[in-house]
């Protein structure tokens, strides 16, 4: 087995998935995103030199750059392991065929070194070394400090592999990077151990006597190696066909009966979300999306910033809208037939996952009252953009997956399956924060706070008054699309 | 019961299924036979509307089935395991079948108890998913599961694959009872020729999409079903 035929399947998988038609749109628009991050590089690495000048005129520019080193680390594996997908292969198949375990293995470490994550910091790198060559600093220092650069980001690339591999093992899946980041940022932060001039002389060791440089190679290639050996451990047949049984602890949910007719899809949908990993983790996730506020409230400039208050508002009250509905209706993929061939009313079916929806918005803007702290027109604020996420959001997310044609597969447990973190999931969220948020500011620009408080409020109100009308053009929709979906359905990934 | 009519499928030009006229009348147990691709997985994904006929219709007790929806109350179906939801006990699963098909819980406990001996212990009270159950056991829970509802109309896919021969008997039992007794209409499809003609009155045999034969089950059925898949057709 050869690697190009690694690389021949997933060319295959790509090409031939039901989903190949919205992957294309995707991934021009990740392209455009890429595209941009690569300008931003870009344009740091040229002038790095000039700025860091500027920031700290005291200073050798490269020494300002190592100080700032240790930050750039943490942020970077803070992003990757939200934004970046580890590659994922169904191995299953290839395991009873005359491939050598090591091979597949090296393979998926290999594939995950040429992520774009890894590339982006070379744009900057680069262009800075060369700077600094032009400027007459000595060529075997810069080449290893450039080298240690490299380094620096493959060991980050690997540390996240494990990190994404240890989490997706765990119930909380970000709580491990958050309290290693975290961690790390407050050690720092409050003195304890200031790993910031820990990062920055040893970047300016390396730099001094150049044959340092092998110490961060040394570390990435342990941290290859307990990967390997990490990965090949799994990758055993009965580790992935292992039935981890859990002992199922039962409710009846009788609640649920208060709401009539859906009462059914109701629980089905709450069985969906506590007892599989994925959804599991995105409900953990709400903690998230109800804090973000604190990361720009408390600074005076983004307090000023009232346009934010409408993006900050769409997004904590309406974080589990847009997780768990764009995913509607695939999150009931695995048994879409049989739903489809059953008695119900599809209106139904759509009307209890509405209402979940619904009551997620209600319980976090209730949660989030607190920021009233924080003032007056923040509360009022979040109460709009509640309004409106219920109104509009909610309606739009629900015709959005009538246009859904990727399966997930809640059963699936085998070693390399990581699906759901990645870029794309945020992704969607864009044009459901941005619209409001803009909305918001112009109004507020041009008329006043209450009045872009009540375009708010009045879309979010004609959304409700309407959910009825609306709710029947949704639902002529998913029927329209009905076998096109049990198509895609039931087609593997 | 179920008639069907000029009915054809065909996915990019090429014909998969072609039937002129079928009609399987009420309470008959009805057996599809066929080699791999003969179209007998399509003709039930027509009948449960699950993909759309290129010409034609499948009428069940006058509804078209592409048409309305109405055949669903009376209409139960087990394809394959993607009918079952994995993160539910086959309790749960039973119990919201019986939601969706008008049956309370007391109804799909009198049910479902009625095969404690199909179940061999295997099934309920065992605090399991169905997705952490056997490939057979996920079976066991979702033919049971299509009984569910007094359906008149029952449509079972390959049901004897995956079974232990134990359960297999008994399944055989059960779909005869069915047929016989409550006058359920009951379509099967197999590769055992053994097995349909042991519980079916009608066998109809697809070849490329087309019925080929269509007989009444009687002592030679075997015989012939056999000789006309051996490829040495007696006369």
């Amino acid at each position: 087995m050869k690697l190009k035929h690694f690389l021949n399947l997933e060319w295959k998988q790509f090409f031939r998935s039901a989903s190949f038609g919205k992957s294309i749109a995707i991934n021009i628009l990740m392209i455009f995103f890429a595209l941009y991050f690569v300008g931003i590089f870009l344009f740091l690495g040229i002038f790095l030199h000039k700025l860091l000048g500027k920031i700290n005129p005291d200073q050798d520019p490269l020494s300002t750059l190592n100080a700032f080193m240790f930050y750039y680390i943490i942020a970077d594996i803070a992003m990757r392991f939200f934004f970046q997908k580890l590659p994922v292969m169904s191995v299953k198949p290839l395991l009873t065929l005359p491939v050598k375990r090591s091979k597949v293995v090296n393979y998926v470490l290999r594939k995950s070194a040429f992520s774009f994550f890894n590339f982006l910091p070379l744009f900057a790198f680069i262009p800075f070394s060369i700077t600094l060559l032009t400027k007459g600093y000595p060529t075997a220092s810069v080449l290893a400090w450039l080298l240690t650069a490299i380094a620096v980001t493959l060991i980050i690339n690997f540390l996240n592999f494990i990190l994404e591999s240890f989490s997706s093992e765990r119930e909380l899946s970000f709580l491990p990077v958050i309290v290693l980041v975290g961690g790390l940022f407050a050690l720092n932060h409050f003195n304890v151990i200031s790993f910031a001039d820990i990062v920055a002389q040893g970047y300016t060791a390396i730099y001094d006597n150049p044959v340092f440089v092998l110490v961060p190679i040394a570390i990435l290639v342990a941290l290859y190696v307990i990967n390997f050996k990490q990965l090949r451990s799994k990758l055993f047949l009965d580790s992935s066909l292992k039935t981890k049984t859990t002992v199922v602890n039962a409710s009846n949910m009788d609640w649920t009966r208060r709401f009539g007719d859906i009462a059914p899809f109701m629980q089905l949908d709450l069985k969906l979300i506590w007892r599989n990993k994925r959804t599991k983790s995105m409900v953990m996730l709400l903690a998230i999306g109800l804090l973000y506020g604190l990361f720009f409230y408390p600074q005076p400039i983004y307090r000023n910033m009232v346009f934010m208050y409408a993006f900050i508002g769409v997004f904590s009250t309406g974080f589990f809208l847009i997780n768990f509905g764009q995913f509607i209706p695939a999150w009931d993929s695995g048994y879409y037939k049989m739903l489809m061939s059953q008695n119900i009313k599809y209106e139904q079916y759509l009307r209890s996952k509405f209402i979940l929806m619904i009551m997620s918005v209600v319980i976090l803007f209730v949660l989030g009252i607190p920021y009233v702290y924080f003032g007056w027109k923040i509360l009022i604020a979040h109460f709009a953009a509640a309004v409106y996420n219920i109104g509009v959001n909610s309606h739009v997310i629900l015709l959005g997956g009538s246009f859904n044609r990727k399966k997930i597969d809640l059963d699936k447990r085998a070693a390399f399956n990581y699906q759901g973190t990645g870029a794309v999931q945020w992704l969607i969220g864009i044009p459901l924060m941005v619209l409001p948020m803009g909305l918001f500011g112009i109004t507020n620009w041009l008329a006043g706070f209450e009045a872009a408080i009540a375009v708010l409020l009045i879309l979010g109100i004609l959304g409700i008054v309407f959910h009825k009308k609306i709710m029947k053009f949704i639902t002529q929709k998913y029927l329209n699309s009905k076998y096109k979906m049990i198509d895609a359905f039931s087609q593997d990934s | 019961m179920i008639y069907t009519k000029d009915l054809s499928k065909a996915y990019n030009g090429k014909q998969v299924l072609k039937i002129d006229e079928l009609g399987i009348p009420k309470g008959q147990s009805f057996g599809l036979v066929g080699n791999n691709g003969a179209g007998k997985t399509t003709y039930f994904s027509l009948l449960l509307d699950l993909i759309k006929p290129t010409t034609g219709n499948i009428t069940n007790n006058s509804v078209v089935v592409d048409k309305s929806e109405d055949w669903k109350p009376f209409t139960s179906a087990f394809i394959d395991e993607s009918f079952l939801i994995g993160y539910l006990t086959p309790e749960e699963y039973f119990y919201f079948i019986g939601e969706l098909r008008g049956q309370n819980r007391a109804d799909v406990d009198s049910l479902v108890s009625q095969f404690e001996d199909f179940f061999h212990d295997e099934i309920l009270g065992q605090k399991k998913y169905l997705r952490d159950l056997s490939k057979g056991n996920q079976k066991k829970a979702g033919i049971v599961a299509a009984l569910i509802g007094n359906p008149d109309v029952i449509i079972l896919d390959e049901p004897f694959a995956n079974l232990d021969p134990t359960t297999q008997i008994r399944l055989k039992g059960i779909i005869k009872n069915l047929a016989e007794k409550q006058g359920v209409t009951v379509l099967v499809s197999s590769h055992d020729l053994l097995h349909v003609t042991d519980v079916c009155e009608r066998i109809v045999v697809l070849e490329k999409g087309e019925v080929v034969k269509d007989l009444e089950t009687n002592e030679a059925t075997l015989k012939e079903l056999e000789a006309h898949f051996s490829g040495s057709e007696v006369v």
